[in-house]
């Protein structure tokens, strides 16, 4: 069939199963949103902010496991993904970024809203593509959304001058796609995999140390059986909160700088790590040189380069994490015999565990008189529904929803964990709830960052998407405060916000409904209210304004060097 | 210690750049580069010479390969390989001079390209070792300007780089 190649793209999209865009129109995508104004199989969602939109379609990606697709102008347009970009890069999130570029004979000249934006982008994105012919636009489409999704996923531009929307061609999507340079091991080698099991049968002290890789390949089954099969206590990053239930008693929680005590002592003291789609990074390892001095490490990644990038190891399994876990449960299978000898051997270190976690249990001090942060946290937990998804911005509010929420699903936490960037949480919610306009999506946030991208208030709204935002508000900066405190002799540079903000007022600006909770009190009847509502609604959390996240290990100390109470 | 890394790339768009990139973003030194298209339809093939522990070499190896348009990264590092470069060389070139530099020419059997009454202008092709050995003969006569390729290599052996 004869088309211009706008509607080229979106038969493409349309193809790739995509059901949802998030784009913002602009002068070299106005043919593209002329295709797309009566395209009824896709729906468009106006973001009030670019760089919005792509972390929507990141929420998206995330909650669904699907690629996430934004359409962004030349230009600034273009640049204000380049946040959003990053962002998915470091949390390897499928997403194709769609930007309109000038027309080919103009670039290079400086053209009017003219930018390289595959230079740009080029080292936070997997892979990007510059369309130069309207023959190339379909291959060139299956090649971005094959490369955005298999292997380690993570986002691919694709830069589509003007004069290539214009252009008439016949269209003709490829069934299959081979890229000669580009094939990612997905299969562990079953040698790699009968040594990593009889490697845990010897272990005596082993951990599983769980990334947001095994959200990532849908592992949180096998990796849940396969735990319990061989009795492994798991501590999850960040990025794997959700893919081990942290109700189990085999969990230890999270790991790492604001981790729990025992998942710290446990990793430190531990004979063999079982290293699950993670990467070691420096917020989770703390000082090298002093980390996990008595373990052997096994680790599965389908990444090669994440595998002795920061740490030894001892036995590297490249391959789909759940592929290489549905072999491990396979090969233990073989070893039926020797298990019960393994669980009655693994006793003490589970007597060790439990120790660590009566001593210092991640706690607060509940206060009659002001609202504490973890206090709303928990409560929000057992009111919120069991399914509900939450995305969270960074600072202090992201690590006490790490610590306090209890994550027991995959895809329920979104969260910029690698980039660590203020004002994701509220679009990454918008882009969940498009996704699931039925389940519960609350993004909780701090003063500071959600007020990073707050005109995304008018965007759900204006659909319909019932986000729900919670704020806690200490009007301070409170993560860069807490350092201050620590580390800066309390010299609060910058960090205090000084105006209050009506967000009542301002949600009411916005036509969504908002409710204050100052004391304790109010904290149960504030959440019952605002879950309890049709439309977008802010709740806003007057917290302690001092409280600080522990434990804490300092940047560059060892992981076993937890400051418990400061 | 120094590598000399081969490189098979699919002749698109901005590979270079890529690669260029990825050298410079994460930290890793390049000594020289040179690429240029290969018998291959669609191919070219860079070498890269650079220098880093084993830990570095292993990551700039897994980084290379994991770029999507590159199809094949050799290590030719264990002496595999052989390793070849060009040089012109303009120096000045008077009275005695004149002698001596022909004499460092005919030893190091490079070639004179251009003259005049008061230079030589030198071709000379080899080893890198070769090339840093006929500069510093050159040197005290007063070099003028020197222009390098960079190496190229190419495994020993009957067998191509893909079999």
């Amino acid at each position: 069939m004869k088309m211009n190649g706008a509607r080229m793209m979106l038969e493409c999209l349309k193809k790739e199963g995509v059901d949802t865009v998030f784009g913002y129109p602009g002068g070299t995508v106005i043919n593209l949103y002329d295709a797309l104004f009566d395209f009824k199989e896709i729906h468009h969602i106006l973001p009030r902010h670019e760089q919005a939109g792509t972390h929507a379609a990141d929420g998206y990606a995330r909650a669904t496991g699907k690629v996430g697709v934004v359409i962004a102008t030349s230009g600034p347009g273009a640049t204000n993904t380049v946040t959003g970009i990053a962002t998915a890069y470091m949390d390897s999130i499928p997403m194709v970024i769609i930007t309109g570029q000038v027309p080919t004979a103009l670039i290079g000249n400086d053209a009017f809203q003219e930018v390289d934006i595959i230079g740009i982008t080029r080292p936070c994105t997997k892979h990007s593509f510059l369309i130069r012919d309207v023959k190339d636009i379909a291959l060139t489409m299956k090649k971005a959304f094959y490369i955005a999704r298999s292997g380690r996923p993570g986002p691919v531009l694709v830069d589509f001058p003007k004069d290539i929307q214009i252009a008439q061609g016949e269209f003709h999507y490829p069934e299959t796609v081979e890229i000669r340079a580009y094939k990612p091991n997905l299969s562990g080698h079953p040698r790699q995999v009968e040594k990593a099991v009889a490697m845990i049968l010897e272990s005596r002290r082993p951990v599983m140390y769980v990334g947001g890789g095994a959200v990532l390949s849908d592992a949180a089954e096998p990796l849940t059986a396969l735990a319990r099969k061989l009795s492994l206590p798991v501590t999850t990053t960040l990025m794997g909160l959700g893919s081990f239930p942290e109700s189990d008693e085999l969990s230890l929680g999270m790991l790492g700088m604001h981790g729990a005590y025992c998942a710290n002592m446990a990793m430190s003291n531990s004979d063999l790590i079982i290293a699950v789609g993670a990467r070691f990074d420096d917020r989770v390892t703390g000082k090298l040189t002093t980390f996990a001095p008595h373990a052997k490490i096994i680790h599965i990644d389908v990444d090669p380069t994440s595998i002795k990038k920061n740490v030894r190891v001892d036995l590297p399994i490249v391959g789909d994490v759940k592929d290489v876990l549905l072999k491990m449960i396979k090969q233990a299978d073989k070893s039926k015999e020797k298990l019960p000898e393994l669980v009655a051997a693994l006793a003490p270190w589970h007597t060790d565990i439990t120790a660590w976690k009566e001593k210092h249990p991640i706690g607060y001090k509940q206060s009659s008189t002001i609202i504490k942060p973890q206090f709303v946290i928990q409560k929000l937990r057992e009111l919120s529904d069991d399914d509900a998804i939450i995305s969270t911005d960074v600072g202090q509010h992201q690590m006490w929803t790490a610590q306090f929420f209890t994550f027991n699903k995959p895809r329920t936490l979104l969260t910029s964990g690698g980039l660590g960037t203020m004002g994701y949480g509220l679009p990454a919610a918008m882009g969940a709830q498009a996704a699931f306009p039925k389940r519960q999506v609350i993004t909780i946030c701090g003063d500071g960052g959600v007020q990073m991208n707050i005109q995304e208030m008018a965007t759900l709204v204006q659909n319909g998407l019932p986000v729900k935002i919670v704020i806690l508000n200490n009007n301070f900066l409170g993560m860069v405060r807490q350092w201050q405190e620590l580390f800066f002799d309390k010299r609060y540079s910058s960090t205090c916000m000084e105006l209050p903000i009506d967000y009542i007022k301002l949600a009411d600006a916005y036509g969504a409904k908002g409710f204050l909770a100052t004391k304790p009190g109010d904290v149960e009847s504030v959440i019952k209210k605002g879950l309890k509502e049709k439309g977008p609604v802010i709740m806003e959390f007057m917290i302690a304004r001092e409280e600080k996240v522990l434990p804490m290990v300092p940047a560059g100390a060892s992981l076993n060097e937890m400051v418990l109470n400061a | 210690m120094q590598h000399t890394l081969s490189v098979i790339v699919e002749n698109d768009f901005g590979v270079l750049s890529r690669v260029a990139t990825l050298f410079s973003g994460r930290g890793f030194n390049i000594d020289s580069l040179s690429v240029a298209p290969t018998n291959e339809e669609g191919l070219s093939r860079m070498t890269i010479v650079t220098r880093g522990d084993d830990q570095v070499l292993e990551q700039i190896n897994k980084q290379l390969n994991k770029l999507i348009d590159i199809l094949k990264v050799l290590d030719f590092t264990d002496g595999s390989a052989i390793e070849r470069e060009l040089a012109l060389i303009k120096v000045a070139a008077e009275d005695d001079a004149r002698a001596e530099v022909l004499r460092v020419v005919d030893i190091f059997r490079a070639k004179i390209i251009d003259v005049t009454p008061k230079s030589y202008t030198i071709e000379a092709t080899g080893n890198p070792l070769k090339i840093d050995g006929i500069l510093e003969l050159l040197r005290p006569l007063g070099l003028k300007e020197v222009v390098r390729t960079g190496a190229v290599a190419i495994g020993r052996g009957a067998k191509g780089w893909n079999g």
